[in-house]
């Protein structure tokens, strides 16, 4: 195992695909359909970009522009969108799910908010550029397991290394609300059931440990402690606010009982799944929860459910008020997130608030609304050109992608391998 | 009265009834006559026969007359039964009374254990050991005998519940008398399962794999008696039983079908032990013309209080706890025979409550007693010793205080060969028989809802029918060289498409306007694993192309319907992909509501499972301990497997031959003679080329590779040999054999002249299909047409029903799909789907549906509170989640049923 792994991380070498160098020159894209990310559209619009950033945009009918000095994008027909933000996913941690020495998102424990996921955010793995050429350029990599899983952050996808890669380090503690397995029905499964009544006593456990952990935590920042608590002192930006506390809750009561959690400690949580919210939107709003709704492709959670429900979710959430994120598991699969925004635009939300699911509102949930989420003026020029609709996989098709201003290099490895191979059979002709 | 019995009660307690002829006596014999005359009494001889104010006189353990008043012998005790009743004890065809419980497997992680650990010329396989003999080891269990005889019972058949094969049972008596006497039938009845039991080989880990064993076993046992080279004792013995009534425990409608179907195989009729859902399908049931043994144990009412707690409770589960009661109302009406059995109930009251509440739910009294005396007895061979009062059988009958099924009713007595025990004192406040407390009321028979196919939500009341119908002045997606057609027609009838054009005639054709629409033939899924259970993958040896995946249909699966909802027609239900040989294959229509052996792909080729890579090898599963696990041994596995094939070939052409008949090589000899086809599980270059070397150098065709990631690599040489490509649209990453799968692979397999699909393997992705093919065109701009054939032509290509399939010509079947957009777009749902033309789906009847679904789910939510506001008995909801197959699932079916009897156990 040890030797294969080690093989291959040597072998796809990919080693032609480099950061893109800092913009030195003013972009100006001309005639595209400008589809902002705060729900706005401009049929045929202009971006001015200098310095990285976005220094104008609006309807290209309505103004002359001067562009002796800079590159311009003629985009007629074509569309132009703030780049895809990915949340909550281990890109950058695993390479090969069943190849453990690929794996680096859960670490032992189950209560680990000292643990940091950007120290190994692997700008090297040959999975961003994959998610890149469909339009994502940001992520939020996210440590899993346990119940207090570590920090997040947020990462642009085109980088040398970590550093590099980050946009806000620790933006984000991830909390997984204990709730009790459910059993696995029908055959077909592996050893032993354990009884309900033992699985209910643990998860009690993990309720109380986990605010002892909390109220430990708030009392620890308040003064100067004696002995250091690595645990205790990396929750201190929770209780000021500087960090947010994600909460993955899915059940009605589970939702109700994490968010009150929050609350006890001064918090305003973020909900992730969530998939009973539907039931309880008022208090949801009350509160001013925004919920990351998982994988709208997702079977529904029971038999009698309505067979469409996960694509109706984030639409009938969004629709009622709340601010809605749109997120996909894994990482390998972030390059179909543009594709979740638009099954949730199939089945219910306007077209453009569906992109706001994975554009506007994931850069407000992830703290970094100031300098990205949307094509606005002053923000960091992370953006895509797309000859068709990018929410729909008929028509996604990135023709020019550009973070923080730099002209990003669409290449990866299943193109370099389409090209090597196609070009086998071709001359064999 | 009482004060007779008491006394009497006394004077025998301590004596001994009759001689035990060969066992020695410490002390003084005292042998009593055992002459008892019962008169006054209103004696049941049979469930046909009433005598009003009998006599029944009794010699010892046997009944010497009963008949109308008259004179009494000198010589007999007396007893006046003045407004009693005498009834046939009852019987039990389906206990484990007095069998020591069987080790069952340790929990944790299997070992690897190949062949049997038994000592001794045994079968290879532990889960056949026909050789038990419950008389061998049934032991007298007073508790237990107690329990039943206060409940009525007087004899029942003690099996020993271990193993697939599990030897004979023996009948008895519930006399508490040495075990020399109670014996009525040492060989009552051979008896079969689905459950391994303690096995502890690994074969078979699935309920397909136990069923292949079975068949297997029959041949085996056939090729035994014919040979001399080996002794074998299971298959002696197994031989033997032959003769015996064959009783086999198989639970649930769908196992009863399963297990008739090898019954029928090997002209079997078997008794069939089930679980009391047999009027969900009753048709079905009584088609297989088996006798049944039907438990009492209804489900109890779900605690549906708390609104979350009742989401957790399924629609299937609430009305079957509705209408499990009317079960054996409706099998007497159906003219199933069947007797009943207090298998699964914990205590004899429950029984009775149990009893009086299916009575009330339509079984009649007579059919209630007749399926608790005669045909039990019948079934397990005693019909010559009880069941009924005549001359000559035993004195095996019950004194009660009314009539029998009364709720007010009291077992007083019950004479078990002619000895008495007191079952109820009148100081006894908690005997079981006392009539139930008014807590637990027989639940009466109040509007029932409808049974629902299949059974569960979203299903319906009627079969849903065949339609002609017009599809008027949408964009038709031919795949044929029409090509696309705008404005065009799509008429339906009788199950086929009658044409395909513009402004077609709609004769008496029901018109849908779908106008904006576009309409494409139904998709297809090459790779599946669906609608099966009990496991998809027989992984524990390196082949097992005996396994069929066609015995393991389950009709009743929710993604049957939630695929329809995505526009698939028919699907390909595979093996998995745990050994080299999986199992052979079965090609389905999504017949939504239709009975298992409905949904099968009439008339279409026999495809079988391989596979390569990391599965076979057990990379990330396994114990690493079965052959192979590595891409060389893969190799040999083929080799190997194929050149005894080839060997059994030429061995069985000869006349005369005493040659074993072996199912897993009878596949192999399929594929060599081109009547099975293959369907390769595959990922890396040097494996698929390893694989095409095996087949031309053993003379095989290799049909399908699925999966294919690296198809890309090699694409020239499947071109070379006509191999077709089922692949991913776009996966990656998740193992180290997909490090270089790209999603450009089906478009430069297409490109390279191969018959290319996309596929599923996922009950989640198969669902939105036509998005997959729509990657086609986001990864190498395929053309959309050649496109969306990657889920429709392509596929039924591959499986050799694109004659009937695929495409939307005039004689086809009627497979259609009404889409609301572009079919390849992302915004494209599927309003409506057809298959056979009938449809199964429709998006907006699908609204309907599921407000009547949570009317009825709202009625039964009330009826269940009013149940337990009346004092009934309830269980609290546990959540389940949904048990999902794709290749890499390894399960153990056995230990599955285990630990769903222990959990049950422990309620």
């Amino acid at each position: 195992m040890f030797l294969a792994a080690s093989a291959a991380s040597s072998s796809f070498a990919q080693a032609n695909i480099s950061p893109a160098a800092a913009q030195t020159k003013p972009i100006y894209v001309l005639g595209a359909k400008l589809h902002i990310g705060n729900g706005k559209v401009i049929d045929n619009g202009y971006l001015m970009i200098e310095k990285g950033k976005i220094t104008g945009v609006g309807d290209a009918t309505l103004v002359k522009l001067n562009f002796s000095n800079g590159e311009v994008i003629q985009a007629n027909d074509k569309h132009v969108y703030p780049g895809f933000i990915a949340p909550i996913t281990n890109l950058g941690l695993a390479e090969f799910e069943a190849v453990k020495a690929t794996l680096d998102f859960s670490e032992i424990g189950t209560l680990n908010p000292h643990i940091r996921a950007i120290v190994a955010y692997n700008t090297d793995s040959k999975v961003p550029a994959t998610l890149r050429s469909n339009g994502i350029l940001m992520a939020q990599v996210t440590p899993q397991g346990g119940v207090v899983a570590g920090s997040s952050s947020v990462v642009q996808l085109d980088a040398w290394n970590w550093e590099d890669a980050a946009i806000k380090t620790d933006d984000a503690m991830h909390l997984t609300w204990p709730v009790t397995p459910k059993p696995r029905q029908g055959f077909g499964g592996r050893g032993p059931q354990v009884s309900q009544e033992l699985l209910k006593e643990r998860t009690q456990k993990s309720l109380e440990e986990l605010d002892q952990l909390f109220a430990e935590a708030k009392a620890y920042t308040e003064t100067t402690p004696v002995v250091t608590n690595a645990r205790l002192a990396a929750m201190r930006n929770l209780f000021n606010g500087r960090q947010k506390l994600f909460i993955t809750a899915d059940g009605e009561k589970d939702i109700i009982a994490a968010v009150n959690f929050a609350k006890k400690y001064g918090i305003t949580p973020v909900l992730v799944g969530a998939e009973e919210a539907s039931l309880v939107v008022d208090f949801l709003k009350q509160n001013n929860i925004a919920v990351v709704v998982r994988q709208p492709h997702a079977l529904p959670n029971s038999i009698d459910d309505d067979v469409n429900k996960p694509y109706k979710n984030a639409a009938i959430l969004a629709n009622a008020g709340i601010i809605v994120v749109v997120s996909i598991d894994g990482y390998w699969q972030q390059r179909n997130l543009p594709f979740m925004a638009g099954t949730v635009a199939a089945w219910g939300l306007n077209p453009e608030q569906a992109l706001q699911t994975i554009t506007l509102n994931t850069a407000k949930v992830l703290g970094i609304e100031q300098r990205a989420g949307s094509l606005e003026q002053g923000k960091d020029a992370t953006f895509f050109i797309s000859s068709g609709d990018a929410l729909d996989m008929k028509s996604n098709h990135v023709e020019r992608a550009f973070i923080q201003g730099r002209d990003i290099n669409l290449d990866n490895l299943h193109k370099q391998l389409d090209k090597k191979f196609s070009a086998k059979y071709s001359t064999a002709e | 009265m009482k004060k007779i019995i008491l006394s009497l009660a006394l004077v025998f307690s301590g004596t001994c009834m009759f001689a035990q002829q060969t066992y020695p006596v410490n002390g003084s014999y005292d042998i009593r006559q055992g002459l008892y005359a019962f008169t006054n009494a209103t004696i049941m001889v049979s469930a046909n026969q009433t005598i009003k104010n009998g006599t029944l006189l009794i010699k010892g353990q046997t009944i010497q007359s009963v008949g109308s008043a008259g004179s009494i012998p000198k010589g007999y005790v007396i007893i006046d039964l003045k407004g009693k009743y005498i009834y046939p004890s009852l019987i039990d065809a389906f206990t484990s009374y007095g069998i020591p419980e069987n080790t069952r497997q340790s929990s944790g992680m299997r070992q690897s254990i190949f062949v049997s650990t038994k000592k001794g010329a045994y079968n290879w396989n532990e889960a056949i050991r026909p050789e038990t003999q419950a008389a061998a080891i049934f032991g007298m269990d007073a508790k237990k005998a107690d329990d039943l005889r206060k409940a009525g019972f007087g004899s029942v058949n003690a099996i020993s519940r271990d193993g697939i094969a599990r030897g004979t049972s023996v009948a008895v008596s519930l006399s508490d008398e040495k075990e020399n006497m109670t014996l009525l039938n040492a060989q009552a009845a051979a008896n079969y399962s689905f459950n391994k039991g303690s096995s502890q080989n690994d074969y078979p880990t699935s309920l397909m794999g136990a069923i292949a064993l079975l068949r297997q076993t029959y041949y085996d046992a056939q090729w035994y008696s014919k040979q001399k080279e080996e002794h074998n004792l299971s298959l002696e013995e197994f031989n033997k039983q032959q003769q015996l009534p064959q009783i086999f425990e198989a639970d649930g409608w769908q196992n009863i079908l399963r297990a008739d179907k090898i019954g029928k195989e090997f002209g079997k009729q078997y008794i069939i032990k089930s679980n009391g859902d047999e009027y969900q399908r009753v048709d079905a049931v009584k088609a297989t013309g088996a006798s049944l043994i039907i438990p009492l144990n209804f489900v109890k009412a779900y605690d549906v209080e708390d609104a979350e707690d009742a989401r957790n409770v399924t629609l299937a589960q609430m009305k079957n706890w509705e209408l499990a009661p009317t079960n054996p109302g409706i099998l007497e009406k159906a003219g199933i025979r069947f007797s009943l059995t207090t298998f699964g109930i914990d205590n004899s009251r429950d029984f009775w409550t149990n009893l009086r509440t299916a009575i009330a739910n339509g079984l009649s009294q007579k059919q209630a007693l007749l399926a608790l005396t005669e045909i039990p007895a019948s079934m397990i061979g005693i019909s010559d010793k009880v069941g009924t009062l005549e001359k000559g059988k035993l004195a095996n009958f019950i004194i009660t205080s009314d009539s029998l099924f009364k709720k007010e009713n009291l077992v007083l007595e019950n004479w078990v060969q002619g000895k008495r025990f007191i079952t109820y004192k009148k100081d006894d406040k908690d005997t079981a028989t006392k009539s139930p407390t008014k807590k637990e009321e027989p639940q009466p028979a109040l509007a029932n809802g409808k049974v629902i196919y299949p059974f569960t939500a979203f299903g319906t009341s009627e079969a849903l029918k065949s339609e002609t119908v017009l599809l008027k002045n949408a964009t038709v997606w031919t795949n044929e060289k029409e090509g696309i057609l705008q404005n065009a027609d799509v008429l339906l009838e009788n199950g086929k498409i009658k044409s395909v054009g513009k402004n077609l005639a709609a004769g008496n054709a029901r018109v849908i306007d779908a106008t904006g629409k576009h309409i494409t033939p139904g998709l297809i899924d090459e790779h599946s694993h669906i609608a099966g259970t009990g496991g998809i993958n027989e992984g524990s040896q390196s082949s097992s192309a005996e396994v069929r995946i066609a015995d393991i249909i389950n009709s009743e699966d929710v993604n049957i319907y939630r695929q329809l909802a995505g526009g698939v027609t028919t699907s390909q239900i595979l093996h998995g992909s745990a050994n080299p040989v999986g199992g052979q294959s079965q090609l389905i229509k999504l017949r939504w509501g239709k009975l298992p052996e409905e949904l099968k792909f009439a008339g279409a080729d026999g495809f079988i499972k391989f596979a390569l890579g990391e599965n076979v090898k057990q990379s990330n599963f396994g114990t690493g301990a079965r052959f192979p696990v590595t891409r060389m041994g893969v190799e040999q596995s083929f080799v190997d497997e194929f050149t005894r094939a080839k060997e059994y070939k030429t061995a069985m052409a000869k006349k005369g031959n005493t040659v074993r008949r072996d199912l897993e090589l009878d596949a192999i000899v399929e594929i060599l003679d081109n009547k099975r086809f293959i369907t390769c599980h595959s990922y890396v270059q040097s494996e698929i080329n390893m694989l095409i070397h095996v087949a031309d150098s053993l003379g095989f065709k290799i049909n399908t590779f699925t999966h294919i990631l690296e198809g890309y690599k090699v694409a020239d040489k499947m071109k070379a040999h006509g191999i077709n490509a089922s692949t991913f649209s776009d996966w990656w990453a998740y193992k180290m054999e997909v490090a270089e799968a790209i999603p450009y692979n089906g478009k430069i397999m297409h490109n390279v002249g191969i018959t290319t699909a996309f596929n599923s393997d996922d009950a989640e992705m198969a669902r939105r299909l036509n998005q997959e093919a729509g990657k086609a065109m986001l990864y190498g701009g395929l053309p959309e047409e050649d496109a969306l054939k990657f889920v429709t032509l392509n596929p039924a290509r591959m499986l050799h029903i694109d004659n009937k399939v695929g495409s939307l010509k005039a004689g086809k079947d009627a497979d259609v799909v009404v889409w609301s957009a572009h079919p390849l777009s992302i915004y494209a749902k599927a309003e409506q789907t057809f298959v056979d033309g009938i449809p199964y789906w429709n998006l907006s009847k699908d609204e309907q549906i599921r407000k009547d679904n949570d009317a009825e789910r709202s009625r039964l939510i009330k009826k269940m509170q009013e149940s337990k506001n009346k004092g009934g008995k309830t269980q609290r909801p546990t959540p389940e989640s949904p048990r999902l197959y794709h290749c890499e699932s390894v399960g153990d079916y056995a230990q599955e049923l285990n630990d769903l009897e222990r959990t049950h156990d422990h309620e």
